[in-house]
């Protein structure tokens, strides 16, 4: 490494005439001579930013909890409530394990949201002009975020699967990481969706609006809470054109490989996502999730590049 | 205005050119209605303290963003550390230590985290970064404390921490926008004691912006801005000196009649500034007696003040500071004329 250090410690500290400097007279302090950008420093810098993100989660357990809350009532409340009813269409198989895929994809997307809106904080409370003034590309610290965002909402994520089997999903662990790998593909783009948004966002109570507008719609359009078979024309030209629906169909059809349900059911439930009648392939879905969250991450980091 | 250059006196004369810190040329930023920096040109000496001086809106905020890259030059060029800070971002920003007037902390990490995220995205190496953290912080007082959140730390304490962790990567250049901004009389001070250790015990060129007319006399130069131009920069005593006359205050029942009297009686001009009858003379002391006999009015009370940073900012821009920034600008004029005859 071409890393040029000096340490220098003084003997006499005392106060000097100002003047031209003298390269090696003593100093009290250490001196430190930042080395010159390289991959290795924007490294630390991706690091640090992903770094600050989980310290900042670990410590606010209240956000932990509230952000567990709406996937409860999701799942508890409005599964068990809709249960008696949908009966008759499920095929014997339970309400909540068909909706437990959407509510996972919910609790990762707040949590995602939230770590995007961080950045909104962070320039309220100034500190995101610290590491703006940083000599590091922007795209670093947009990088570090949104992979900040990600792990803590994987995080999230991983508590939702690890109460699976009380929506009777089974603990497998194929179908675990499975779960764990599209929860963490999905918050990486929703990350890097609110990021993208958050550069051009001054105000907590603007994104927080924007957030509500966005996250809702896409939620209830994915088919989160129904089967994407037979929806009306519009429905489901919308429902293809929502990003959610892509990581809502593969995990529930992983879910569905790990169930012994029949035939009927799993046609009427779980019909796949298709595209002219053509049925999407659970990697190609995967990929339109990455896709989209690679594109929004690259205009994120545009955005921040090209702020002052 | 262009005195500037002529009698500045240089404590490194003889290099002073190649041992300039900073180097502005022509320096303007434009934005849509407002000309916040009207072309300034300036030199800051390797190793002094350099101070800003105006009031609020005068352009020091601007100028100081635009030499830490934050904002970019609509025209001219600046150099710091050696390094131009459009072409070269980068590089001037390694070699420059920033405090703003806002905090720019994380209050949800503690001061050690905070500082510990500072020396990755600096790339301090890694050996270097414990030792380092401990002195400024020491330096500043508060290693004791560097497990507290800083959401749990006062104004003053932020101001301090803040000024460690731009001390933490040993930059060439200190940038310190008002830095005593909002703080109580004793942290001023103890930030001031900080800012005059720092500059006895390291290789450290410091640059600051005040609306602090006093704490602008702890400066080795002081450039005094107003309206976006830099109308005079010298040492604080030669700035003094080239005022000459005391100051005089005096309060009475009609100051329109004071005014009157001392131009008939003494051939003085006065204005009202601060609420007081204000004029200059050149022996302020021995004036007073003579002016007690000979005006002809009652004075209630009367102040002598040798010439102070607020004369010299009085006699370049005809307001105060303080007036300066309470928009108090239209019936200021002619004192200044008076004070530079």
């Amino acid at each position: 490494m071409a890393t040029e250090t000096t340490t220098q410690r003084a003997g006499e500290p005392g106060p000097r005439e100002p003047g031209p400097r003298v390269g090696d007279q003593p100093h009290e302090l250490a001196r430190v001579r930042v080395p010159t950008r390289t991959a290795r420093s924007e490294l630390r810098a991706v690091k640090v930013v992903w770094k600050r993100e989980l310290i900042r989660f670990s410590r606010d357990r209240l956000r932990m909890l509230t952000s567990l809350m709406q996937p409860f009532l999701f799942l508890f409340v409005l599964g068990t409530g809709i249960s008696s009813i949908a009966g008759a269409g499920t095929h014997g198989v339970n309400f909540k394990t068909f909706i437990y895929p959407g509510v996972l994809c919910m609790a990762v997307m707040f949590t995602a949201m939230f770590s995007a809106a961080s950045i909104v904080w962070d320039r309220e409370f100034g500190f995101l002009r610290e590491m703006m003034v940083a000599p590091v590309r922007r795209s670093s610290i947009v990088l570090g975020k949104c992979l900040g965002g990600a792990t803590v909402a994987g995080f999230q994520g991983l508590i939702v699967i690890a109460i699976s089997p009380l929506v009777a999903v089974p603990y497998e662990l194929g179908l675990i990481l499975e779960l764990l790998a599209l929860t963490l593909l999905l918050a990486f783009a929703i990350t890097a969706f609110g990021v993208m948004f958050a550069a051009r966002i001054n105000q907590m109570q603007s994104f927080m609006a924007l957030m509500q507008m966005v996250i809702m719609p896409m939620f209830f359009i994915s088919g989160a809470l129904f089967s994407v078979a037979s929806l009306p024309r519009w429905l489901g030209i919308l429902n293809r054109l929502d990003p959610l629906t892509y990581a809502v169909d593969p995990m529930r059809r992983a879910i569905f490989a790990h169930l012994s349900v029949s035939p009927a059911a799993r046609q009427a439930l779980e019909p796949g996502v298709t595209w002219w009648g053509w049925h999407v392939p659970t990697l190609l879905e995967a990929g339109v999730i990455g896709a989209l969250g690679l594109v929004m991450l690259l205009i994120a980091i545009w955005e921040f590049s090209s702020a002052e | 205005m262009n005195e500037t250059a002529t009698t500045a006196v240089s404590p490194a004369s003889e290099t002073a050119s190649s041992s300039a810190a900073v180097s502005v040329n022509g320096l303007v930023k434009r934005y849509d209605l407002l000309e916040a920096v009207r072309g300034i040109d300036f030199e800051v000496w390797g190793g002094e303290i350099f101070g800003f001086l105006g009031p609020n809106g005068a352009g020091k905020s601007t100028t100081i963003n635009m030499l830490c890259t934050l904002v970019r030059p609509s025209g001219g060029s600046a150099q710091v550390a050696g390094h131009d800070v459009v072409s070269e971002r980068d590089d001037v920003r390694r070699n420059i230590g920033l405090v703003f007037q806002d905090t720019t902390l994380d209050g949800y990490l503690t001061a050690e985290q905070n500082l510990r995220l500072h020396a990755e995205l600096y790339g301090v190496p890694r050996e270097l970064v414990g030792e380092r953290m401990r002195q400024v912080m020491e330096m500043v007082g508060l290693w004791e404390r560097r497990a507290s959140l800083v959401n749990t730390f006062s104004g003053g304490m932020k101001r301090r921490l803040e000024i460690a962790r731009g001390l933490l990567h040993s930059p060439r250049v200190l940038f310190l926008d008002e830095p005593t901004v909002g703080l109580d009389p004793q942290t001023r001070s103890s930030i001031w004691r900080y800012i005059r250790e720092l500059k006895a015990r390291e290789d450290i060129t410091i640059f600051l912006t005040t609306h602090y007319m006093d704490e602008a006399e702890y400066c080795d130069r002081i450039a005094i801005m107003d309206q976006g131009r830099i109308i005079v920069l010298d040492t604080p005593e030669a700035l003094k000196a080239k005022v000459g006359k005391d100051r005089v205050q005096i309060q009475t029942d009609d100051d329109q009649a004071a005014i009157a009297a001392l131009r008939e009686r003494f051939a003085i001009e006065a204005t009202v500034a601060e609420g007081a009858v204000t004029f200059g003379v050149p022996e302020g002391e021995q004036f007073v007696p003579r002016l007690f006999a000979e005006l002809g009015l009652p004075i209630r009370s009367v102040s002598v003040a040798r010439p102070s940073l607020d004369d010299v900012f009085m006699a370049h821009t005809g307001t105060t500071i303080r007036d300066a920034e309470s928009g108090q600008t239209d019936t200021r004029r002619n004192f200044a004329r008076m004070m530079s005859r």
